[in-house]
């Protein structure tokens, strides 16, 4: 018994010490969406009501369908086509040899470093312009803030991959290029699906980030039918937070159902990309 | 400036690159640049329209370089890197400069404009109801949404029953043929513009009350929602002196072109003054005045302790975790590892609002569960403790992610010849599995460090900076330099944004100056083990 303590016991018991303290403030958000009263003073720990009635208000009472087809649409537009411009730049910064290789590779370290929202008062000013000249992509158009969000698109994303491009050998590529590929055609048939576990990784982490992003969003998207999950959500717990708070946290469970599909579906590729990217880094 | 914002419309028709082989890739490659060829014709009309001829001019250049690299053969390198560097230079980089350039000036409330808007400004702010005044009939319109659209005054002259509308801009006549006027001669609709009701204007009554429509020799003002007057300009520009004159006490305040402000002989500044370049000024007060930079050093020094408890302790708990069940015999890994990895995929906006309702004082969870009646946010070491251990709480399964991936993939031959070499579990992990894993992950490390360093969200939707000591409103406890920075260009006591710049551009220097540093010492790492 103490030989088995001392080599699993502890494990179960390091596991579920980190159980716990993972899962409480889910299961207290659980708790506040079933709540009937649906206020912040009246929720316990653990459920003690069931009722869907904080969805019911949620999706009857305020935009939350609209702000949901918002946020899925621009975060997966956008975490689409970034891990797309960023595979471009990653195979042309492993495969290729060009002057300015290595300055282009050092800029995009740097300048992931200053964040966009750093510079969200000349991003205002500017949107404000296109807002004048193009709406279809200015202020309260989920198109003009995927663009805006495509800016970061080339960073730390592109050197993950490249990182993983480069364990791909590059006889691969010369074989096909013997064959008569083009580079295109080496681009998308041989090392895209080579590279597939990495594209996952990114593509999953774009997401959420894009998901959760607050600040942008916030200056960005000012009409009610034009906000995503985070902007719409904040608003609701702004004004009436103990009123509120079961529709809010509702909507909360409602928001962890892409990302955890996202997840779900690239799943197999996660914990290998992760590890072989971070290797690379 | 206009010339580099028009230049925005090329990324939207950032084209992919040449087509995917045999006959289907030279057709992709034609629909491709068909597609840049008609977005680059719906974003020339608006240009057009608004005669931007140098906005024109980039946007040609753009779309004609785009043919020339795409059609041709050559330059295979550029063709992979110029869609994403399209996206980075219109929506990264020139914000970025804009805010370098922002940070050698004065912009701010009241330091907007040119010389011209504030001579404009003041004499508006200035205008009093004077003895036989015109009085007009007024309604309020609007060009946009009824509750958030620019406002308009739509004023009736009484003499000549014209009636004109009204802006900030100033005033411009409507032709008769586009209004109906009632019998009092106020205007009940006009062409283009939504009026308000009386619901809708008493509900942007601070709005109305504030603008002000420029006249000769004045300015329009409204008085109640249904009439306005014209009252005369106190103050006055005298171009001889280059300074405002107070008409009825004579006074003159002197443009200073170094503050951009008018400067009384005093030493009293209007409030309306212009942008010009100030030099390292916002810089040097972030060191030099002391009203400013003692706050700020204290933001600075718990901005990197934050960053790093963040850091460190979501790598140490996330280690600890995948150490533990980084073994065959733990039943139910798979289920664990599920579990664990949870906080991971909710939305963590949402739970840092659920977390600040969880150390709510009075109905929070946490006071609840214990029994205590500890005010969180109220004292700055407990608000400190609290906003760390809400990011323990949604970065360490990502760390646990991390490490479980980088610990399977160390071969299992190493930890097994230290161990047939007589080393302690503790000793084969600590001289053989963790300097393979720091290996791996600190490149992870130090980009969670510098996210960490800029977690905006972190603070805002938790404490927003609180506790604030009662000198400083604008510098709370917990307050991380973006934080502080939001609040100077967005905060209620007046937008700061040159200051803002440079304090965004300080940061900026410190993440990198920190990445550049480890990333170096890390090479050196990756040397002696590899």
């Amino acid at each position: 018994m103490t030989k088995w303590l001392s080599r699993v016991g502890w494990r179960h018991g390091v596991a579920l010490l980190a159980l716990v303290f993972s899962l409480f403030p889910i299961v207290f958000v659980v708790s506040a969406a079933l709540n009937p009263l649906g206020t912040l003073s009246s929720t316990e720990a653990v459920p003690t009501g069931a009722s869907l009635g904080n969805f019911a208000n949620l999706l009857s009472g305020t935009d939350f369908a609209r702000w949901f087809g918002n946020s899925v649409l621009i975060a997966g537009v956008s975490a689409v086509a970034s891990v797309f411009l960023s595979a471009l730049a990653a195979y042309a910064f492993s495969r290729m040899r060009f002057r300015g290789r290595r300055v282009g590779l050092l800029a995009l370290l740097l300048i992931q470093m200053f964040p966009q929202f750093l510079a969200i008062v000349a991003i205002f000013l500017m949107f404000s312009t296109i807002t004048d000249l193009w709406p279809a992509i200015g202020f309260n158009q989920a198109w003009g803030l995927i663009l805006l969000y495509l800016g970061g698109a080339l960073g730390v994303n592109t050197w993950l991959m490249k990182g993983f491009f480069d364990t791909v050998p590059r006889e691969l590529d010369e074989s096909a290029t013997m064959d008569g590929a083009s580079h295109a055609q080496t681009f998308f048939r041989i090392l895209l699906p080579l590279v597939a576990p990495v594209l996952a990784v990114t593509g999953l982490l774009a997401f959420i980030g894009t998901i959760n992003e607050f600040l942008i969003a916030n200056v960005f998207l000012t009409d009610t039918g034009a906000k995503t999950l985070s902007v719409g959500m904040y608003g609701l717990v702004a004004g009436e937070r103990d009123n509120n708070f079961g529709m809010f946290c509702a909507g909360t469970l409602l928001t962890a159902v892409p990302t955890v599909l996202v997840f779900q579906f690239l799943q197999r590729y996660i914990v290998n990309g992760l590890t072989a990217g971070a290797v690379k880094g | 400036m206009t010339a580099l914002l028009e230049r925005e419309t090329v990324p939207a028709e950032a084209p992919e690159p040449s087509g995917r082989g045999g006959l289907a890739g030279p057709l992709v490659k034609i629909a491709l640049l068909g597609l840049v060829a008609g977005l680059a014709v719906w974003a020339a009309f608006p240009l057009i329209a608004e005669r931007a001829w140098p906005g024109l001019a980039v946007l040609l250049v753009a779309t004609a370089g785009l043919f020339y690299l795409y059609a041709g053969p050559r330059h295979i390198p550029a063709k992979y890197l110029i869609p994403g560097t399209l996206f980075l230079i219109v929506f990264q980089l020139f914000p970025v400069a804009y805010t370098a350039a922002t940070a050698f000036t004065n912009f701010s409330d009241g330091h907007r404009g040119d010389k011209q808007e504030a001579v404009v400004a003041i004499q508006t702010a200035s205008v009093t109801r004077v003895p036989g005044s015109t009085e007009y009939a007024l309604t309020v319109a609007t060009t946009g949404d009824p509750a958030t659209g620019a406002l308009t005054f739509l004023v009736t002259d009484p003499a000549s029953k014209v009636v004109s509308a009204g802006t900030p801009d100033g005033l411009t006549a409507l032709p008769a043929g586009d209004v109906t006027v009632n019998a009092a001669g106020r205007v009940t609709a006009a062409a283009g513009y939504t009026l308000l009701n009386g619901g809708q204007a008493s509900a942007r009554s601070r709005e109305i009350t504030d603008l002000a429509v420029p006249t000769p020799g004045g300015a329009i003002r409204s008085q109640g929602l249904s009439r306005a007057y014209e009252g005369k300009a106190g103050r006055a520009y005298d171009a001889g002196c280059d300074c405002i004159r107070d008409t009825t006490s004579g006074k003159t305040w002197t443009a200073d072109g170094e503050v951009g402000a008018f400067v009384a002989a005093d030493g009293e500044r209007l409030a309306q003054g212009w942008r010009v370049g100030v030099g390292l000024a916002n810089f040097t007060r972030l060191v030099s005045d002391s009203a400013v930079s003692g706050p700020f050093a204290r933001t600075l020094v718990w901005n990197l302790i934050f960053a790093l408890a963040s850091t460190g302790g979501t790598f140490v708990l996330g280690l600890g975790c995948a150490l533990a069940l980084h073994s065959p015999r733990v039943r139910g890994r798979a289920l664990y590892r599920t579990l664990l990895v949870l906080p991971y995929a909710m939305p963590s906006f949402a739970m840092l609002l659920v977390w600040r309702d969880m150390f709510n004082t009075d109905f929070g969870l946490i006071n609840n569960l214990f029994g205590l009646d500890v005010d969180w946010f109220g004292g700055a070491a407990s608000a400190r403790i609290a906003v760390i251990l809400v990011q323990l709480w949604l970065g360490y399964p990502y760390m646990f992610l991390v490490a479980t991936g980088a610990l399977q993939a160390i071969p299992p031959e190493l930890s097994e010849a230290s161990r047939i070499d007589g080393a302690s579990p503790w000793q084969s992990l600590r001289r053989v599995t963790l300097p393979l894993l720091l290996v791996a992950l600190t490149p992870l490390l130090i980009s969670s460090f510098a996210f960490n360093f800029n977690n905006f969200n972190a603070i805002y939707l938790t404490t927003d900076g609180a506790p604030f000591p009662a000198d400083n409103p604008a510098n709370g406890a917990t307050d991380l330099l973006i934080t502080y920075t939001y609040r100077l260009a967005f905060g209620g006591s007046g937008a700061q944004y040159g200051f803002a710049a440079a304090v965004s551009i300080f940061i900026f220097v410190i993440v990198a100056v920190i990445s550049t540093v480890s990333f170096r010492r890390t090479r050196r790492q990756e040397e002696v083990y590899s």
